[in-house]
């Protein structure tokens, strides 16, 4: 019995240590480290890992290890992928892998209750896989050290019970001592962590025993002579499955490390710091190695030394059987402690989300049970976490007494492929912002039913705890429905087959409903909420407006009635902190304090039930959910059409700028326009003035001599001819700037347009006596211009020149060059040229240059203006070169149409000529 | 009663007219063609009454007016103008002229206007 005792000891003390652990983690508040953090992801390794491993790879060699690899793989997405997953879960506190969908598509109450039976339902079996691990290496040992287990102490003889009922014990004082889920359970991640070295420890202990102790090494181990055909084959990669099963498996095991529940827990709910991941990722592949690393020569081992033994426990069965007792000691802590890890963090996983995700909201859909105005909630809420821990380690146990023996690798297998079903809903949430409620629900409802049609199903026909024949045939003996081969698929393995069928139906349904069906407003503002998470972490107080604004007092007293006294008053003693503002019992309560209570509330049962439990508070039972969720859509409609608004304000605002700087334009152009017309009136009447003057004085004077009367007249002529002239050019220059002007477009010699112009005022440089030279090529190309126009431009500059020149000693130079592209003339004057500030202020309208000495020239101030506007017309350009007293040179240049170019000559005629 | 008359206008025409409409009345003409001669002129001759042009280059009637009244001279001026703006008659008779007048003129009006001025003295 001395042995036995020990065992007993050894078991009690190792459960005493874990609370230690645990106490001191809660103390002294470890978990907040990168390593602790790491090590307590590796509740990923179980009992399944292990005495499994070493189980799987004594049938299949290393098809133990895809398991192993798809962990790896996503590792290296830990700061992408998880850690987005872990800011949506802060910023919402969101307090499960259930609420955490619910929340995403618009905190659907149905969608967490679905969420949260798959998740059971694929954990039950894996727990049982626990239950089974500890009771049986338990059996292996006492029987091995102490005699028949059936001859032992009674309460004993039903090992599996007596464990679930310890492991419930266990997980209710661990996990369910407050209320608030999202309170880190520091002490409980510090056990995981500590249960990670330990069984770390252990299986490198046994391994290095096997392999340098009965052995000489691996060389020694897994030397040819050793292995028989089998054992050869199996270290071949054909024994490990096909290719195919391979990437599923990986795939399969990449899924799990994310969804299980237990690790959406560890690595998502309880990581204190998203620079944690940074080391994880590097650290806990390490681990997998590490843990692995020994799998191999045991299972070898074991088939050459223990044949006829359960190659699940080669690892406890080996020291045994060489008489190492401490060892084997310690291998069966090392496997307790993975398996309880296990269990604790599952059980109380499912707990939380079985009391918030499914109990809580039809509870408080339940009228007559008044939870809602309960004066205190919070010990309801942990006993129905606590009853909930109770109920699934004994569905557990019920699923270990069915299961019998079935190899624990499948049944870990099963739980993944249930859990990988999250995968579409998850990801796509957090990545997509159009997967909706509709897509999520059908995807996951179609995707979880074909699983349970593929795998359990059968699986328990298998076990023998159910009499059915439809593996074999299909039901009814309908041929494509039979579970392992749907649809006459021929996927050998039944997981891959399950994993292929379950998980593209889940996929493609999702997809396809989310795109074929629209989001509701509040799913809308989830799904932003989710995929742009890191955009949006600033701006997390957005305002929820709700129906009727509360008192402080009333959030006051909801929080109290679910959390307790003390965690009332520290939530709200946080919001005053936080917005540095004290809060009376009184008071309307700001809505940045009802988001903040739903929060909090949020993370004692779930987003789904705080949002409903405030929203029937605010409307004190009158309303409706879907009242409420109407009266939402509603206020955000509003805020929508608010926001539109103030987008158009913005884009008036703009259009005024733009209007204004127009008006200004506008302005600008109307002073330009009235100092025209000023202008034009006041060149009008100045002629007129003349002709008025002298007309009245002719009249009044009868006696005046015959000279002065010629004189006036000649005035009075020679000023009406002015007024003509101006009258015409400033029509003239209206039809060009309005562009009403007609132009006669035909080809045009410019030497004749030169020597025509020229012709026309000859006599005029004659009579003043100015000396003028023309310099004109032979030839030049034709343009495409009116002729008439080109003439009045050189008109105006040749009599701008002798309006200038002096008399006698005027000099006039008028020269015609042509280059490739264009044809230049100018018309150079010895006069007294024309100041640089000058020099464009002549071109505007009615800006002649005057003379002090000279007085005003002739001229109507409008023929340069025009001139310009003729050239320009027909693509040139006119402009002045000129020096003060050097006399001033005014020059047009006018484009040159591009003629054809001569038809080039075929090759081939020209050959034959 | 002969009396000196400057005229100052930069269109020769006008001032043919006005020369002749003022030595016709009897009166003394000299005439220049813009602001600046006038200035110079008038720093040797102290004429009776000037008839001002306003719209001429550089030195303008505005600026000729201003300046013969910054000196203190009392001389009778008449302002002509082409452009006959409610505004530009305003600052004329505002800042010192007599009398304005708006182009084209009516000689007999230019000639009761200069008697008027004339014999208020």
């Amino acid at each position: 019995m001395g042995a036995g005792w020990i065992i007993i000891t050894v078991t009690v003390l190792c459960a005493l240590s874990l609370f230690a652990v645990a106490y001191i983690g809660e103390r002294r508040n470890l978990s907040n480290n990168a390593l602790v953090y790491t090590l307590s992801l590796a509740v990923f390794c179980t009992a399944w890992t292990f005495y499994g491993s070493v189980g799987r790879a004594a049938t299949s060699g290393i098809g133990f290890l895809p398991i192993y690899l798809g962990p790896t793989l996503v590792a290296i997405l830990f700061p992408l992928l998880l850690r987005k997953m872990i800011r949506i879960t802060k910023v919402n506190r969101i307090t499960s892998i259930a609420d955490f969908i619910a929340s995403r598509y618009g905190k659907s109450t149905l969608l967490a209750g679905l969420v949260t039976i798959m998740a059971v339902v694929g954990t039950v079996p894996y727990i049982s896989l626990q239950l089974k691990a500890i009771a049986t290496s338990f059996e292996v040992l006492w029987e091995s050290a102490v005699g028949p287990i059936s001859s032992s102490p009674n309460f004993l003889a039903n090992t599996g019970l007596v464990v679930a009922l310890l492991l419930a014990l266990f997980a209710i004082l661990f996990g369910t001592r407050h209320a608030d889920v999202t309170e880190h359970n520091s002490g409980l991640v510090l056990a995981i962590a500590f249960e990670a070295v330990f069984k770390l420890a252990a299986f490198l202990a046994v391994g290095l025993y096997v392999t340098f102790g009965l052995y000489e090494g691996f060389g020694d181990l897994f030397a040819p002579e050793r292995l028989n055909l089998d054992q050869q084959q199996l270290l071949q990669f054909e024994a490990a499955g096909s290719y195919g099963d391979w990437g599923w498996l990986i795939f399969l095991s990449m899924m799990a490390i994310l969804f299980l529940p237990r690790q959406f827990q560890i690595s998502v709910l309880e990581n204190t710091s998203e620079r944690h991941l940074f080391k994880a990722m590097w650290a806990f592949p390490l681990y997998l190695l590490l843990i692995n690393l020994f799998v191999l020569p045991i299972a070898f081992a074991g088939l050459q030394q223990q044949p006829t033994a359960d190659a699940d426990f080669y690892v406890l069965s080996l020291p045994l059987a060489n008489d190492q007792l401490g060892l084997a000691l310690l291998v069966y802590v090392g496997g307790l402690f993975a398996a309880t890890g296990m269990v604790i963090v599952a059980t109380v996983t499912l707990s939380t989300m079985i009391s918030n995700d499914l109990i809580v909201p039809i509870l408080l859909r339940w009228p007559r049970m008044g939870l809602a105005n309960r004066p205190n909630l919070s010990p309801i809420l942990l006993s129905i976490r606590r009853l909930a821990i109770l109920a699934i380690l004994l569905l557990a146990y019920g699923y270990y007494v069915a299961a019998g023996r079935v190899s624990l690798v499948s049944i870990g297998l099963i739980s993944f492929a249930a859990v990988a079903q999250f995968a579409p809903a998850l990801l796509g949430g957090i990545y997509w912002k159009r997967g909706n409620r509709l897509g999520a629900i059908a995807g996951l409802l179609s995707g979880f039913l074909i699983w349970a049609y593929t795998l359990p199903l059968p699986s328990l026909e298998q076990l023998g705890g159910l009499s059915l024949t439809f593996t074999a045939a299909g039901p009814f003996g309908i041929d494509w429905l039979r579970p392992y081969a749907l649809f006459g698929s021929t996927i050998e393995n039944p997981v891959t087959h399950s994993l292929v069928w379950s998980l593209v139906t889940n996929t493609l349904v999702y997809i396809t409903l989310s795109l074929l069906s629209t989001q509701t407003i509040r799913e809308h503002a989830q799904s932003s909420r989710f995929v742009d998470v890191f955009e949006r972490s600033e701006e997390l107080d957005q305002l929820m407006i709700w129906g009727q604004t509360p008192t402080v007092g009333m959030l006051q007293r909801l929080l109290h009635r679910f959390l307790g006294e003390r965690r009332a008053e520290t939530a709200l003693k946080e919001w005053e902190g936080a917005t540095d503002s004290s809060l009376q019992a009184v008071d309307d309560a700001p809505p940045s304090l009802v988001n903040h209570v739903e929060k909090v509330l949020a993370s004692a049962i779930g987003s789904a039930s705080a949002h409903v439990v405030i929203a029937s508070m605010l409307t004190e039972a009158s309303l409706t959910m879907d009242e409420v969720i109407n009266l939402l859509e509603e206020t955000s409609k509003v805020y929508r059409y608010s926001q539109r608004l103030e987008q158009q304000s913005r884009e008036l605002e703009k259009r005024t700028a733009e209007l204004r700087v127009a008006n200004e334009r506008l302005k600008e152009l109307d002073q330009m326009k009235s100092d025209f017309v000023s202008h034009v009136t006041h060149e009008l009447r100045t002629p007129l003035t003349s002709i008025r003057a002298f007309s009245e004085i002719l009249s009044e004077n009868g006696d005046l001599d015959l000279a002065q009367r010629r004189e006036f007249l000649g005035i009075i002529r020679g000023e009406s001819e002015r007024l003509t002239r101006l009258i015409n050019n400033v029509l003239d220059l209206s039809k060009i700037e309005s562009g009403n002007a007609e132009w006669l477009l035909s080809d045009v010699d410019l030497i004749e347009v030169v020597k025509e112009s020229f012709a026309l005022v000859e006599q005029l440089f004659v009579d003043k006596g100015i000396k003028t030279e023309l310099l004109l090529p032979p030839a030049v190309p034709t343009l495409r211009a009116d002729r008439d126009r080109l003439v009045q431009v050189m008109l105006n500059l040749l009599s701008n020149a002798i309006k200038f020149c002096d008399e006698e000693k005027g000099r006039v130079s008028i020269t015609l060059t042509a280059t490739i592209n264009t044809l230049t003339v100018s018309v150079g004057d010895n006069g007294p040229g024309i100041d640089e500030k000058d020099a464009d202020l002549i071109f505007a309208e009615f800006q002649q240059v005057r003379n002090v000495t000279r007085g005003k020239p002739q001229g109507t101030g409008l023929g340069l203006p025009i001139s310009r506007h003729i050239i320009e017309h027909f693509g040139g350009r006119l402009w002045v070169e000129s020096e003060p007293g050097q006399g001033a040179t005014f020059k047009f240049e006018l484009p040159v149409l591009r003629e054809q170019p001569p038809p080039e000559l075929n090759p081939l005629q020209a050959w034959s000529v | 009663m002969k009396k000196q008359i400057l005229i100052v206008d930069d269109e020769p025409h006008i001032v043919t007219s006005l020369r002749f409409l003022m030595e016709k009345a009897g009166h003394e003409v000299a005439a220049v063609g813009n602001g600046a001669n006038a200035l110079e002129l008038l720093e040797t001759i102290r004429p009776d009454l000037i008839l001002l042009d306003l719209m001429m280059p550089k030195v303008d009637g505005f600026e000729v007016c201003r300046r013969i009244r910054a000196d203190g001279d009392e001389v009778k001026i008449i302002m002509l103008s082409a452009r006959g703006q409610e505004t530009e008659i305003q600052q004329a008779l505002a800042i010192g002229a007599d009398a304005y007048i708006t182009k084209p003129f009516s000689t007999a009006e230019v000639v009761a206007q200069v008697d008027q001025l004339l014999t208020d003295e």
